[in-house]
C-alpha cells in the first residue's frame, strides 16, 4: 500500500504539471514560480529545522565509544571512535558523513541449524554511498546552467563522469550509477520482508521522487522524442539564479516535470528524513567528545533534587548503627 | 516454575514480521515477558506519582484522568530538554541497519524489538502530536493515535529493550534507542506505569542507600562474613572499616557484590587486593550501592540516587573515590554524575598512594574503575601473583554493554585479566568489545517473572560463549558487571551448561599471593583447586 500511494503520487505529480505547463501553457508557473516558491521553503523550513534542534540543549555527554577510552598512558587510546580531543571528533565526524563509518559496520545476523553467525553485510553501506555521491556530482553538474562562466571544477566534474565516452550525447556514469542505487534501495525495501514491514510512505516516497527526477533527467538527455533546447534551458536557468526570471521558447514539457518534481524534493526535504542531512552533525553519540570524567560537561537545566541526606540517614538508623559499632556524627 | 521453554524451542524462532501491522498497538503479555508493576510503597518512599495496586493483565491499568495530557506535556518538555531525543524522532530514515543489531529481535523475532520499530513506538505519536505532516496527513505521514493501548505496548516493548546501545553503534547518524527507551520510561513514569523491580530497587536504594535494601548493620554484617570466608580460605584476617573519616579513598561497589553468590565472591576480592596494597580506605554504609537503577526510572531518581556518593565522600573527607565492578554503575558515573552532581571540586585529582600514577582520565569526576587501578598496579609490578593458581580455568571474556559503547574500556579487563590467568580465548569478533552483546537482563530486567525474554535476549551472548565453550574448552565468562553476574549464570545453564561466571577481582585475588597466607588449596568459592591439593 504505503508502495503505491508514493509511486502514485510522483505519477500524479507529473500528470499535473503535463496538464498544467504542456496542455494549459502555463509555463511561467512552473518555470519560475514554483522553483522560487520550493527554493523559499526549502530554505526557511531548513534553518528553522537546524535552529529547532539547536534551541534544545545537550544535557549530556553521551558518545557512543566505538573504541578504547583513555584511561592509563601506556594503553593506546582508539583517537577516532572513541575521541577524547576536538580534533577527534571532527575526524569521527568526517568519517560518518564523508564514508558512513557507522554503516560499513553493518553485519547480517543469521539463525541456522543452531547456530548464529554474524556476515560482514555491506551491500547496504555500498549503494547507499553510490547514490549519496552520485546525487552530489549530478547536483554540481548542474551548476553549469546557473553559472556563467561555468567554474573549472563544474567542468573538470564534468569531463570526468563522462569519461568512458559511450554513446552520443556522452553517458554519464553517475545517472547509470543513481538509477541503480536507487532501484537496489527500492528493492531492498520490497523484498527484504522486515524492511518491508517497517517501511512507511514516507521511506517510499522520496526513493521515487529521486528516480523520477533522475529518469526525465535521462529522457531528455538521451531520448531524441523528450529533447529539449539545452540553450533555452540555461537561459532559463540563469534567469532564476539572476533574479531576472524569463521563460525562452522551445523547452518541452519534460524538462517541467524534472523541474517540477525537484521542486518537490526541496520542498519536501525540511519536513522529512532527509533532514539527516542536518541532523548528523548534530547527533550527540557522535559528535561529542568521550572526556566526561576528565571535563565536566555542564546541563544547562540542571536543577537541584530532593534527596535523602546522611543526616537523615543517621536519623533513621542510628541505634542500629551505634549497635553495630558504625561511627555515628550524632550520640542517640 | 520455568516460564522459558526448552532450548530447542525457541531455536525455533522466526524472524518473518506477522500480519498484523506494526501501527496496531495492541500486545499480548506472552508470560515471562513483561513485569510485575511498581509497588504503591516503592513510588511512595520515592514521592513519584500515581501510586497505586495494579496488574498489567488488567483492562483498566488506573491511569490518572489526565494521562494523555501528562504525555502530551511531557514529552513537549523532553523535546525542550534534549536535543538527543528531537534528533533522534526526526531523523531516523529506517534503512533498518539497526534492525538485526538487537538481542532481543535476534532472539525473539518480535518485529517490534527491531530497535528502529522500538523507537518508531514512540515516533508515531510524536508525529502525530508535533510535526506538521503528521497533524495534517494523519497515518499516511506515519502517525499514530495516543491511546491507552500505546500506553500498554510501550510498557511492555520500553521493558523489553536494556538500553545497551548497539544499535546506535551501527546507525549511520548514532541514533540510539537506549536514550529513546531512558525517556520513554522516564514518561511512563509520569502516570505511574512501571515495573517492581526497578522501583522496589530504586526506593530501597533511596532509604536504606544500597538497592538490596540492607541497613547499616546488616550491609556491615554482610561484609564480615565475608571477612571470615577470607579467613577460613586464605588464612589471613582482614579489617575493613565503615564510614571513617579521613581514610584517603572512599571505596564503592555495586552491593549486589555484598549478597549474592557469585558477586561475593569478587567482593572478596576487592578486600584482599586492598589489604594486599595497603590501601588507606573506607566503605560507606550511606553511599553503599554503586548502582543506580534510577537511570531506568528518570533522570531525576538517577541524580538523587547518584548524589549520596559525593556527599558521603565530602562527609568523609576522602581525597577520591574509588569504583567497582559493575556496568551501568559506569555509564552514570562515566557520563552523568559529574554533570549532575558535579563539581567535585572538594576532592583530589585521584592519585595511585602505590604507584603514584595520576588518573587524568579522571581529574574532574574523580573517580576510577577498580579495573583501570588493577591495570596500574600490575602494570608497575605492585601486585604478588601466582597465576597457575587460575589454571583449572579457560576463560573468555564478556565486555559489558555500559562500559563497552558509554565508556570504552576494553584493553584495561583484558591485560588484567590475562596477568592472572594464562588460558584466555575470545568469543567471536562480532561478539565483543564495542560490538558486544547483552546479556539480556540489564536495566532491571532480572527480575523471576522475566525469564523467558532473558532466555531470548541473551541468546546472542550465550551462543558465542558456547561457540569458544566448544572450540576451547572454555569453562569461565569472566565480567565486570554486578547485574551480570547475577543474569549469566541461569543464562549459561540454559544455553551453555558447565560454563561458570565470576568477575574479574575474584581471579586476580585467587591469584594473589597475601602475606601470611595459608596453602591455598582452595579458591575464594570454598572448592578445591585442581592440581594444588598436594602440591606443597
Ligand atoms: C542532499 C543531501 C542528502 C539527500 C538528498 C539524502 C537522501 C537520502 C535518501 C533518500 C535516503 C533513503 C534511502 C532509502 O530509502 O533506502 C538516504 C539514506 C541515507 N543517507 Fe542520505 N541524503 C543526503 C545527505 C546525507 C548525508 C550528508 C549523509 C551523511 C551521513 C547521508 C547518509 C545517509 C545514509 C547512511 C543513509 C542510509 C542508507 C541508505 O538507505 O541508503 N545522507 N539519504
Ligand atoms: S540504523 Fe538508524 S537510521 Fe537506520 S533504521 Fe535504525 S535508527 Fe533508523
Ligand atoms: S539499546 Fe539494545 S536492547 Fe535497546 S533496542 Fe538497542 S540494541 Fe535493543
Amino acid at each position: 500500500m504505503a508502495v503505491w500511494y508514493s509511486l502514485l503520487l510522483v505519477l500524479g505529480m507529473s500528470l499535473f504539471v503535463y496538464l498544467g505547463a504542456g496542455l494549459l501553457g502555463l509555463q511561467a508557473i512552473f518555470g519560475i514560480v514554483v522553483p522560487y516558491a520550493a527554493i523559499l521553503v526549502f530554505l526557511i523550513g531548513f534553518s528553522m529545522r537546524i535552529l529547532g534542534w539547536a534551541r534544545s540543549p545537550v544535557p549530556f555527554r553521551i558518545p557512543t565509544t566505538a573504541g578504547q577510552q583513555k584511561s592509563l598512558g601506556w594503553i593506546k587510546p582508539s583517537k577516532v571512535d572513541s575521541p577524547y580531543t576536538t580534533w577527534g571528533v571532527v575526524g569521527r565526524m568526517a568519517m560518518e558523513v564523508l564514508l558512513f563509518r557507522s554503516l560499513f559496520r553493518n553485519t547480517k545476523a543469521e539463525l541456522t541449524e543452531g547456530k548464529l553467525a554474524y556476515g560482514s553485510s555491506k551491500w547496504l553501506w555500498l549503494f547507499g554511498i553510490l547514490f549519496h555521491y552520485t546525487f552530489l556530482t549530478i547536483v554540481i553538474r548542474h551548476l553549469r546552467f546557473f553559472t556563467e562562466p561555468v567554474p573549472f571544477f563544474v567542468q573538470a566534474l564534468d569531463r570526468v563522469d563522462g569519461m568512458l565516452q559511450i554513446g552520443s550525447p556522452v553517458i554519464y556514469q553517475t545517472d547509470v550509477i543513481l538509477v541503480a542505487a536507487l532501484l537496489f534501495l527500492l528493492i531492498r525495501r520490497l523484498v527484504n520482508p522486515q524492511m518491508r514491514y517497517l517501511s512507511l510512505p514516507a521511506d517510499y516516497f522520496p526513493l521515487f521522487l529521486i528516480l523520477g527526477i533522475a529518469l526525465t533527467g535521462i529522457m531528455m538527455r538521451y531520448f531524441a522524442v523528450f529533447k529539449v533546447d539545452l540553450l533555452s534551458v540555461k537561459v532559463l536557468a540563469m534567469g532564476l539564479a539572476t533574479f531576472n526570471p524569463t521563460i525562452p521558447e522551445g523547452i518541452g514539457v519534460m524538462f517541467y516535470i524534472h523541474l517540477f518534481l525537484f521542486s518537490a524534493l526541496l520542498a519536501y526535504f525540511p519536513f522529512s528524513k532527509l533532514m539527516h542531512l542536518g541532523g548528523v552533525f548534530l547527533s550527540p553519540t557522535r559528535n561529542l567528545p568521550n572526556d566526561s570524567r576528565m571535563a565536566r560537561h555542564v546541563n544547562p537545566w540542571n536543577a537541584p533534587v530532593k534527596v535523602h541526606t546522611y543526616e537523615h540517614y543517621e536519623d533513621d538508623f542510628r541505634e542500629k548503627m551505634i549497635e553495630a559499632d558504625l561511627p555515628v556524627e550524632k550520640q542517640a | 516454575m520455568s516460564q522459558a521453554p526448552k532450548p530447542e524451542e525457541l531455536l525455533r524462532v522466526s524472524h518473518i514480521p506477522p500480519k498484523k501491522d506494526w501501527m496496531d498497538p495492541r500486545v499480548d503479555l506472552v508470560p515471562g515477558t513483561w513485569g510485575y508493576p511498581g509497588k504503591a510503597s516503592s513510588l511512595e518512599t520515592l514521592g513519584l506519582p500515581n501510586p497505586r495496586e495494579w496488574n498489567p493483565t488488567d483492562e483498566d491499568w488506573k491511569l490518572p484522568p489526565n494521562w494523555k495530557e501528562i504525555i502530551h506535556e511531557g514529552l513537549k518538555e523532553r523535546l525542550e530538554k534534549y536535543r538527543s531525543l528531537k534528533i533522534f524522532l526526526d531523523i531516523c530514515v529506517r534503512c533498518g541497519a539497526c534492525a538485526d543489531k538487537c538481542h532481543f529481535f535476534i532472539g525473539s523475532g518480535d518485529p517490534k524489538n527491531m530497535p528502529v520499530l522500538r523507537a518508531e513506538l514512540l515516533r508515531s505519536i510524536y508525529r502525530q502530536d508535533f510535526t506538521m505532516a503528521g497533524k495534517i496527513l494523519g497515518t499516511f505521514a506515519g502517525g499514530r493515535e495516543l491511546t491507552e493501548d500505546v500506553i500498554k505496548e510501550w510498557f511492555y516493548y520500553f521493558h523489553q529493550c536494556t538500553e545497551c546501545r548497539r544499535c546506535s553503534l551501527y546507525c549511520p547518524y548514532g541514533i540510539d534507542t537506549a536514550e529513546v527507551t531512558i525517556i520513554v520510561r522516564e514518561l511512563l513514569n509520569l502516570i505511574g506505569v512501571n515495573i517492581d523491580w526497578i522501583l522496589g530497587a530504586a526506593a530501597n536504594c533511596y532509604r536504606t542507600g544500597n538497592h538490596l535494601g540492607l541497613e547499616p548493620h546488616t550491609f556491615k554484617g554482610n561484609i564480615e562474613y565475608l571477612v571470615d570466608d577470607i579467613e577460613e580460605y586464605v588464612g589471613v584476617r582482614l579489617n575493613p572499616t565503615f564510614n571513617r573519616k579521613g581514610a584517603e579513598v572512599l571505596f564503592i561497589a555495586p552491593s549486589g557484590d555484598v549478597f549474592a553468590d557469585p558477586g561475593i565472591f569478587t567482593y572478596m576480592g576487592y578486600l584482599m587486593l586492598f589489604e594486599h596494597i595497603g590501601l588507606d580506605y573506607t566503605i560507606s554504609t550511606y553511599a553503599s550501592e554503586g548502582g543506580n537503577f534510577g537511570l531506568f526510572t528518570s533522570q531525576e531518581t538517577m541524580k538523587r540516587l547518584n548524589s549520596k556518593m559525593y556527599a558521603e565522600a565530602k562527609r568523609l573527607g576522602v581525597k577520591w573515590i574509588l569504583g567497582g565492578e559493575c556496568g551501568h554503575m559506569w555509564r552514570v558515573l562515566h557520563q552523568y554524575m559529574d554533570t549532575m552532581n558535579g563539581p567535585a571540586d572538594f576532592l583530589e585529582v585521584p592519585k595511585s598512594p602505590i604507584t603514584g600514577t595520576v588518573f587524568d582520565n579522571a581529574k574532574s569526576t574523580k573517580m576510577v574503575h577498580i579495573v583501570e587501578f588493577m591495570a596500574d598496579l600490575i602494570h608497575h609490578g605492585k601486585l604478588k601473583l601466582n597465576p597457575s593458581r587460575n589454571d583449572y580455568l579457560r576463560t573468555t571474556w564478556h565486555d559489558s554493554c555500559n562500559v563497552s559503547r558509554g565508556m570504552g574500556m576494553f584493553e584495561e579487563p583484558r591485560y588484567v585479566l590475562k596477568s592472572v590467568c594464562n588460558n584466555f580465548f575470545e568469543m567471536p569478533e562480532n561478539t565483543i568489545r564495542e560490538q558486544t552483546f547483552c546479556c539480556g537482563g540489564g536495566t532491571g530486567l532480572n527480575a523471576g517473572e522475566f525469564e523467558y525474554l532473558r532466555m531470548m535476549g541473551g541468546m546472542p551472548r550465550a551462543f558465542a560463549v558456547k561457540h569458544v565453550q566448544e572450540k576451547h574448552g572454555v569453562n569461565r565468562l569472566v565480567n565486570v558487571c554486578a547485574l551480570d553476574r547475577a543474569i549469566l549464570p541461569p543464562l549459561m545453564d540454559y544455553w551453555a551448561p558447565e560454563v561458570s561466571v565470576s568477575g574479574l577481582t575474584e581471579l586476580v585475588a585467587n591469584a594473589l599471593v597475601m602475606e601470611g597466607e595459608h596453602d591455598r588449596l582452595t579458591d575464594l568459592r570454598g572448592e578445591d583447586i585442581p592440581g594444588m591439593e598436594g602440591d606443597e
